[in-house]
């Protein structure tokens, strides 16, 4: 799995690549509080690349947009969520609590 | 039947899913139903490695599969705490955000994504049998 993550002034756009099991889901999840940590609650991730998710990423997903969502202080998007991925998000009764975009720009575009 | 030994840890489930992509394209299934075995086989390691050993580095996952004309079986094995299979319950989804809970999950997938599961126990190894039938939809 790997990480990028860059910081707009409106809010933060997270590309997650490869895989996100048992293994990487927890240094995803650290990534997201640290984010959260700083008071920002605005996050866009990108799902481009991402090959695979498990529960435990999806725990992860899940607890983040809990987060962001507390207080009305924003929320978490997802951008380019390729069809295998979507089934898993669906699956797990998760696509309603996401907001979900074709692209990046409009993702952003959002906040 | 070509049987692999893993380290209990979850660093081996990125190499048991490179294992389960080698048998899905030789049984020939289309990338949905690929991905919802690599899905069911994962969830079932990291339950191994939580639940029947309690932690990281407790035990083996002992991998194995077979292709038959109709079938990819998938066989997992390990000798932790004897597995007692829950009721599956599906996920509420009509419940609000902040209340949604998250467990239960890895189960529900590996029975939504498999055709056919098995749990026994035998000689104090739990054996974990998962079954794809050819031109089978995920339910």
């Amino acid at each position: 799995m790997e990480i990028n993550h860059t910081e707009f002034k409106r809010c933060d756009v997270v590309k997650v690549s490869g895989r996100v099991d048992s293994a990487t889901a927890p240094r995803l999840a650290e990534k997201l509080n640290e984010i959260m940590d700083a008071g920002r609650f605005r996050i866009v991730l990108d799902l481009q690349d991402l090959d695979f998710i498990s529960s435990a990423g999806l725990r992860v997903l899940i607890g983040a947009q809990k987060t962001c969502k507390r207080y009305n202080r924003g929320e978490v998007v997802l951008a380019n969520v390729q069809p295998n991925i979507l089934s898993a998000l669906d699956l797990a009764g998760f696509t309603p609590f996401f907001k979900i975009f074709d692209d990046t720009v409009s993702a952003v575009g959002n906040f | 039947m070509p049987t692999f030994i893993f380290p209990g840890k979850y660093e081996s489930l990125a190499k048991i899913a490179e294992l389960v992509q080698i048998a899905t394209r030789e049984f020939g299934l289309d990338s949905c139903a690929a991905y919802g075995v690599e899905t069911a086989v994962d969830e079932a390691c990291s339950n191994i490695i939580e639940h029947a050993y309690g932690g990281e580095d407790r035990g083996e996952i002992e991998f194995s599969y077979e292709i038959t004309a109709d079938s990819l079986i998938i066989t997992l094995r390990d000798h932790g705490k004897k597995f007692k299979p829950k009721k599956i319950e599906k996920p509420k989804t009509n419940v609000p955000l902040k209340n949604r809970s998250d467990h239960g999950l890895g189960l529900y997938f590996i029975h939504q994504w498999m055709d056919e599961v098995q749990y026994d126990h035998r000689e104090g190894y739990n054996i974990l049998t998962l079954i794809k039938h050819k031109g089978t939809m995920s339910k």
